[in-house]
């Protein structure tokens, strides 16, 4: 039996920082799926996802939320410097999805589910326009990570 | 290579029951690093094309809160819970169409740290008529304990034959 789900790198924050790079991504997968557990106590921060260290506004992305209270809004942003995938408040869980990350032809998507219990439940879509393959991945947020947060990668193979 | 997805628990109802517990007397091993639970279940609830589904760990029903944002038939809503770990439609019931159950999947990451446990759930019904939502869920358990099982309730009625919900181990190394 191929092995299609593997794990290519974990983190945990022992010391609170502000973003957290996956490096030196593998090749060899098809697809990539990211997963964030985190908590914050005080006020809500953005989270931000940024390739190859590309810091110029080469990201757009669309999103819809829900606050919990009956509202909700979709927004969504064009020519920026990271593509937004949430907010962290309270406990929260990302989930991102990246399909096709290694070709160099396409432009590449990602999609997203966070849940952040203060504050609100929130999907996206967000492209990086650039055909490079990706190779690394920055997660990173207004103020720092609390300690014991935890980010990691699985590559997934088609066949 | 490590086996990353380890199928720990698979249950399919033979008979209605008021809910479906993972992990029964504690048994989720604490050997992995998240857990995904993926259900399909359905209410014999009278009256209601579906019910909302209730998460619970270790039988533990206190410290739990959560929001839901959900869109039925195209119009989008949101539900603040301060008591309980709502997921909105969870499950299908006995008005919608025949053989209707509901798609739905729960992750929970590091279930045995000594933190809060933090949850996602996506969750579908889709009916070939009215009356179809899809929902996100995030919820908070706030509790240090280590996750040994899960349960699931409906709001309203009982879950039927065919029922079904696998568990599975997730590890990141």
């Amino acid at each position: 039996m191929a092995a299609t789900y593997e794990p290519i790198a974990t983190f945990t924050v022992s010391t609170a920082q502000s973003s957290y790079t996956f490096s030196s991504i593998p090749q060899t997968y098809t697809d990539l799926y990211v997963v964030i557990s985190s908590y914050e106590g005080s006020s809500g921060a953005s989270l931000g996802v940024q390739f190859n260290g590309d810091t110029g506004n080469n990201y757009c992305y669309t999103f819809t939320y829900g606050d919990g209270s009956g509202g909700t809004g979709s927004q969504k942003g064009n020519n920026a410097g990271s593509i937004y995938v949430g907010q962290i408040n309270g406990g929260t869980v990302s989930l991102l999805n990246i399909n096709n990350y290694s070709n160099t032809t396409t432009y590449k998507n990602i999609l997203t589910r966070n849940g952040a219990t203060a504050q609100s439940v929130f999907t996206a879509i967000g492209t990086w326009q650039n055909t490079n393959a990706i190779t690394s991945l920055t997660i990173s947020r207004g103020g720092n990570f609390t300690v014991g947060s935890t980010f990691t990668i699985y590559g997934i193979k088609a066949a | 290579m490590a086996t990353t997805y380890t199928l720990i628990e698979a249950q399919t109802l033979s008979s209605s029951q008021a809910s479906i517990t993972l992990g029964s007397g504690g048994t989720i091993p604490q050997i992995y690093t998240d857990l995904q639970l993926l259900f399909s279940g359905r209410s014999n609830s009278s009256g209601r094309v579906s019910v909302a589904v209730n998460i619970s760990f270790n039988g533990n029903t206190s410290n739990r809160s959560s929001k839901t944002f959900y869109a039925s038939n195209g119009t989008p809503g949101s539900d603040n819970f301060t008591t309980n770990i709502w997921t909105q439609d969870g499950a299908t019931a006995a008005s919608a169409t025949s053989s209707t159950f509901s798609n739905y999947s729960l992750y929970v990451p590091n279930y045995t740290s000594s933190n809060y446990k933090s949850l996602s759930v996506d969750s579908v019904i889709e009916n070939n008529a009215a009356n179809v939502t899809i929902g996100f869920t995030a919820g908070l358990w706030s509790n240090t304990a280590a996750i040994t099982s899960i349960t699931l309730t409906p709001e309203f009625g009982s879950l039927i034959q065919y029922t079904s919900a696998y568990l599975y181990g997730i590890k990141n190394s």
